[in-house]
């Protein structure tokens, strides 16, 4: 086994924090080599390091026994490094071709040799089967298409080492296991991988050793054939992970019903007829993966976008005008899917941002005039009762983690008392401290007779809050089934339209509910 | 070398950047002063001195910075809101116009003056509001950039001006000079000092600065508008009606604006003509930036570029530099206060 | 009717259109330049002032009118520079940063002027180009005088539209301006840093509307005046967007606003009764319509307007 890539020892700091600790790290010819860790190990940036994107404070990068200069780009990509980012490195408005070219050539040619360009990636395509038209846009492609393109850009590249940052954190079950065949395929080419994920089940299935991350340090190295999912999951969170336990649902009456709803275009995705009840003492959870129409169907049930069609009542009653205050008024809390661009202005401050969703109420203005003292009390309230640390009431929100600040959101939306909860990703990009206590207030809510409809990527979340659980596959909603009978096998095909096996439970248990 | 944000940017930095700003730009100006063969100390002691060194120095000076406040606040508000009004200008003119056409109005000469002037403040405000709400309702309807339109509505503006002036709305005693009929006298504004220009404008321009600081800082719209500036997708997700609340502040910012030409016909000249303006409108975006968007700091932004403007004046007559030398230096002050700005939130790391 | 069509067909009209469209075909293409890469540039205004007094000066002062317009080039890429250092790498406002820009570059054109020419009652003039006919071509009926009796900045300008539409999608320094237009992270994902090239690119696209400005005052006229732009260079950022920011549309774009304009200023001494004002107003207004027309049509350079830092997404 030749070894092919070496990091020694490299530590890096952002100011006061260390991202990465003294960690070393090294992969062979034809392997693959999870890199395992939690949202905020230091994953990303230390293969940012070895990427050239950022400059380590020390240690050093070796490929192929050359030592790679520090924070350039074009070194890495020169030494056989190539990268596949997490979020695409595309431009939308410009061709496949285009992508793939950029900066291949010298930049000072007076033409582009674009023949030639397509024909090498013809040919990558078809070696390693990542089939896509050259001339096609990009804004044209779907998801795993785009995917294959940033893989084919490195390969174009004449990449031997391939890192993939959470590879399949946009994709299905299915197209997740295609690409991981692909991948195998490649080492089998000579090729060399790093896979960065937080995902214990593709890690177990596709690597061949596991290096485990916490906190900006290597907690543990395995072979993956020696180890287990359980010590990974241990290794990677650093203390055994215990779910909240959950009392049996008590659903009561129909809070919130979706009859036919459909939407075009809005906020991404578009609804096709959705429709589904959601009681009063339950958690719906709808799974799918991102671009499905989730935030369109959060969307409309806020109030931010009005339904093309379809109706929504809201306790038996039909909702005519569905504006934001309106869906408030009505009794329904909102967390956003993306606590900064949504949730919450980094440079208002706390009380301002706690009160802003409800300032029309009395409680908070009168006669067109902030009640500043009365909000600036509801938000100390808020910070005590719900331990959002490190923020004064006064002071800007920016600063607040991300745990802090959905303790605050949490906060200002349950402390309104709201009989319907939507919370959309309300755990993600969260520690596994601040989870167990975002699904502690979740099943808390639910416990005092809310109904909770639960949007999230994250399976295992689902699966632990929910009582029933529906896909949404391109704006359309599956069958419901009881999460008593789910599996991630049985997800995994709801995800990817195949409804049959959920169509079969549903009918089976639909007097149940 | 990189940049940080500051984690804590202090209030002191914030407070001192426009400061650092100005004093930057007069070091430049200095510097092209000198080459221009002057001493550049001495250039600025006569600005001072003629900006303040006597009674009529002082009043002109305050004169000036009447109409400056208001465009000023106009900039600030709508800037506040990420509403880029460069408009100014034009909705300077068409306050200006409408005053002088509702002078041209028999009845209004009969009332009472306090009414008079009342109805002359509004009809400027209104027609600076109008100016304003057809860029903004072409960015809302059809998703057009209010930054050019409002820019390319100045010159249209002007041209509308010129069109009353030599037209329908020309002074026929004015010996063929293009200009429009005056006001009648009821509408004038009182003159603060004896024998100066100095009239009851700057009290209100004063006023609107308060007003407007109280509403933004105190009022649920003023909320509103500023979270819908500083990140429109949240204040949508926050119940914030992001197309009302900016025809909200595109009222108030376009009637400001048209409220200084209003002001500025009632106060100083009593009639209308195209050089109304120094660069009234494009000078409030200057005075915006150096007050950090502030309604109150506006108030001394307004006052140094008129003390700049009035002393350039009686300098240029002393040492033969040209008076555009005020122009550079409020300009270069403009940039100079970006940069402070980003240097009170940015630390530069190596 | 009559006089519309004798005014359509007269030869002094249509020659006057590419002379018309001159500064706008070198200023949309400036402004082209930088908002491919990623940057709104409103210091145009400003910039063209700049350029127009520079090389009028230089001139002036005894240079030849090359030199006058190599002089407004380096002026404008000056002025280009200070403007990509505060939106670039500084990420400030590009919109109060080119407005910054177009007060400070015409107050300093006007201040520079003021002082090379102290007080004259009528500003001094100099020699413009002259016509330059190209031999055979400029004796074909009607066409010839129209195309091929212009000056030399004129046939330059149109060179420059075929040099950067081939620039743009032939060459590999032009696929990574538009990639940094579009998304920077993926040009630096590939080794080239997305800073500099925005710098060099908008220092070139303000060069070119130095050259415009200065084709004001060395070809259409022969003097400098300040306020002689009149709201040329904001024309050339809506145009910019008529031509969904190509630049063979560009072209087609100042062209026939141009004609327009040629039409309208004859069409001003034919008509009686109609004020001049309402004439001179219909430039701008023409401007806004062909944004309302295009805005939701044209496809924006993707990442226009966004400052690019390193690791910051």
């Amino acid at each position: 086994m030749t070894r092919v890539l070496e990091l020694s020892h490299i530590t890096k700091r952002f100011g006061a924090v260390t991202a990465n600790e003294d960690v070393s790290l090294h992969l062979d010819r034809g392997e693959i080599v999870a890199l395992l860790g939690e949202n905020g190990a230091g994953k990303t940036t230390l293969m940012s390091i070895l990427f050239g994107h950022y400059t380590a404070d020390e240690g050093t990068v070796r490929v192929e026994g050359q030592e790679l200069p520090p924070g350039r780009s074009r070194a890495a990509i020169r030494a056989g490094v190539g990268m596949v980012h997490q979020h695409f490195a595309l431009a939308p408005n410009l061709s496949v071709l285009d992508n793939v070219m950029t900066g291949t050539e010298p930049l000072w040619r007076l033409r582009s040799d674009r023949a030639a360009g397509r024909a090498k990636l013809v040919a990558l395509s078809e070696r390693f089967g990542l089939r896509v038209d050259p001339d096609a846009l990009v804004s044209d492609l779907s998801v795993g298409e785009c995917q294959r393109v940033e893989i084919l850009k490195a390969l174009y590249n004449d990449a031997r080492i391939l890192i993939l940052d959470e590879p399949t954190a946009v994709l299905t079950a299915q197209e997740a296991e295609s690409l991981f065949a692909t991948l195998r395929q490649m080492t089998e080419n000579g090729l060399s991988l790093i896979f960065i994920s937080h995902k214990l089940h593709e890690v177990m299935s596709a690597s061949d050793r596991v290096v485990v991350l916490r906190r900006g340090c290597v907690v543990a190295e395995r072979r993956t054939s020696e180890t287990s999912r359980e010590e990974l999951a241990e290794l990677m969170v650093g203390r055994k992970v215990e779910r909240p336990a959950r009392a049996p649902a008590v659903p009561g009456r129909v809070l919130l019903e979706a009859v036919d709803l459909s939407l075009h275009g809005k906020g991404g995705a578009s609804l096709h007829d959705v429709s589904f009840r959601l009681r009063a003492g339950e958690t719906l959870g709808i799974i799918g993966v991102s671009g499905n129409g989730q935030t369109t169907l959060a969307g409309v049930v806020s109030g931010l976008y009005p339904p093309s069609s379809g109706s929504l009542s809201v306790d038996g009653r039909a909702v005519t005008r569905h504006t934001v205050p309106d869906a408030i008024a009505a009794g329904i809390g909102r967390i956003p899917e993306d606590r900064n661009a949504e949730g919450s202005i980094g440079d208002m401050t706390t009380w301002e941002n706690a009160v802003l969703e409800r300032i029309w109420s009395p409680d908070f203005s009168a006669r067109g005039f902030v009640r500043r003292a009365a909000a600036r009390k509801a938000t100390a309230d808020i910070l005590a009762r719900y331990d959002v640390r490190g923020a004064s009431v006064d002071g800007r929100i920016r600063l607040l983690s991300g745990g802090n600040m959905q303790k605050l959101i949490l906060g200002r939306v349950l402390e309104a008392g709201p009989d319907i909860l939507v919370a959309a990703q309300p755990s993600r990009g969260l520690d596994e401290g601040a989870i167990a206590g975002v699904h502690a207030r979740l099943l808390e809510a639910r416990g005092r007779g809310a109904g909770v409809l639960l949007i999230s990527e994250d399976l295992d979340e689902v699966i632990a809050l929910s009582d029933r659980i529906r896909a949404i596959v391109n704006g359309r909603l599956s069958p419901a089934i009881p999460a008593g009978r789910a599996n991630a096998q049985l997800l995994g095909l709801m995800m990817a339209g195949d409804w049959s096996a959920a169509e079969r439970i549903e009918a089976e248990t639909h007097d149940a509910l | 070398m990189r940049f940080e944000r500051r984690e804590h940017p202090s209030r002191a930095l914030t407070l001192l950047a426009p400061v650092g700003a100005i004093l930057a730009a007069l070091i430049v100006a200095g510097v092209l002063i000198a080459i221009a063969g002057a001493n550049p100390f001495r250039a600025y002691a006569l600005i001072l001195n003629g900006a303040f060194g006597s009674r009529l120095g002082i009043s002109e000076t305050l004169t000036r910075t009447t109409p400056l406040i208001l465009t000023g606040l106009a900039a600030a508000v709508a800037f506040r809101a990420r509403l880029w009004n460069i408009g100014g200008e034009g909705q300077f003119y068409l306050g200006a116009i409408a005053v002088a056409a509702l002078g041209m109005i028999p009845a209004i000469a009969a009332i009472p003056a306090p009414i008079a002037i009342t109805l002359c403040c509004i009809a400027g405000a209104v027609a600076g509001m109008v100016l304003l709400l057809v860029p903004l309702g072409l960015r809302l309807r059809f998703g057009v950039d209010e930054v050019v339109t409002t820019l390319l509505l100045n010159f249209v503006a002007l041209l509308f001006v010129s069109l009353m002036i030599e037209g329908a709305m020309k002074d026929p005693l004015a010996f063929g000079w293009p200009q429009s009929v005056p006001v009648p006298d009821n509408t004038l504004l009182a003159t603060l000092i004896p024998r100066t220009r100095l009239h009851a404008g700057l009290l209100i321009a004063l006023a609107m600065a308060v007003l407007v600081w109280f509403v933004q800082a105190r009022s649920v719209f003023g909320m509103r508008a500023r979270a819908a500036g500083l990140n429109p997708r949240a204040a949508a997700f926050a119940g914030v009606p992001l197309g009302r609340t900016l025809i909200g502040v595109a009222c108030l910012s376009g009637g400001l604006a048209g409220l200084a030409g209003a002001i500025e016909v009632m106060g100083v000249k009593g009639y209308v003509t195209t050089d109304l303006s120094p660069n009234y409108g494009y000078s409030g975006i200057v005075i915006a930036m150096l007050a950090n968007l502030n309604p109150l700091g506006v108030i001394f932004a307004a006052l140094f570029t008129a003390v700049m403007f009035v002393g350039a004046d009686s300098m240029s007559r002393a040492l033969s530099i040209p008076s555009y030398i005020a122009d550079v230096t409020v300009a270069l002050s403009l940039l100079t206060m970006l940069v402070a700005i980003f240097l009170a939130q940015y630390r530069i790391r190596r | 009717m009559s006089v519309l069509f004798d005014i359509l067909g007269s030869v002094g009209m249509w020659e006057a259109v590419l002379r018309i469209a001159t500064p706008l075909i070198l200023g949309t293409l400036g402004v082209l330049l930088c908002e491919r890469v990623g940057v709104l540039n409103l210091g145009i205004e400003g910039i063209m002032a700049f350029g127009a007094m520079i090389g009028w000066l230089t001139v002036y002062q005894g240079g030849d009118l090359w030199t006058g317009m190599l002089a407004a080039a380096l002026g404008g890429a000056a002025f280009g520079f200070l403007h990509a250092l505060l939106t670039v790498p500084l990420g400030l406002s590009q919109h109060v940063t080119g407005l910054g820009i177009t007060l400070f570059a015409s107050s300093f054109a006007y201040y520079v002027f003021r002082l090379a020419v102290p007080t004259a009652s009528s500003p001094p003039t100099i020699d413009p180009f002259q016509p330059l006919s190209v031999p055979v071509l400029s004796e074909i009926p009607f066409l010839g005088p129209v195309l091929f009796n212009q000056t030399a900045p004129t046939y330059l300008a149109v060179a420059f539209v075929a040099l950067i539409a081939w620039g743009l999608y032939r060459t590999p320094l032009g696929l990574a301006v538009r990639m940094a237009g579009e998304n920077p992270h993926a040009l630096d994902a590939q080794g080239i840093d997305p800073i500099w090239l925005r710098i060099g690119t908008i220092m070139a696209g303000s060069a070119l509307m130095g050259m415009g400005g200065a084709f004001l005052t060395l070809s259409a006229f022969n003097s400098f005046f300040p306020t002689m732009i009149q709201g040329r260079g904001w024309v050339c950022v809506a145009l910019v967007v008529f031509a969904s920011w190509r630049p063979g549309r560009a072209l087609l774009g100042a062209l026939l606003f141009a004609l327009f304009d040629a039409f309208q200023l004859r069409l001003q001494t034919v008509v009686d009764g109609v004020p001049y004002q309402l004439f001179l107003m219909m430039p701008y207004l023409l401007s806004i319509v062909a944004l309302i027309i295009m805005a939701r049509r044209a496809r924006v350079p993707q990442a226009l307007m966004q400052p690019y830092r390193r690791g910051e997404r």
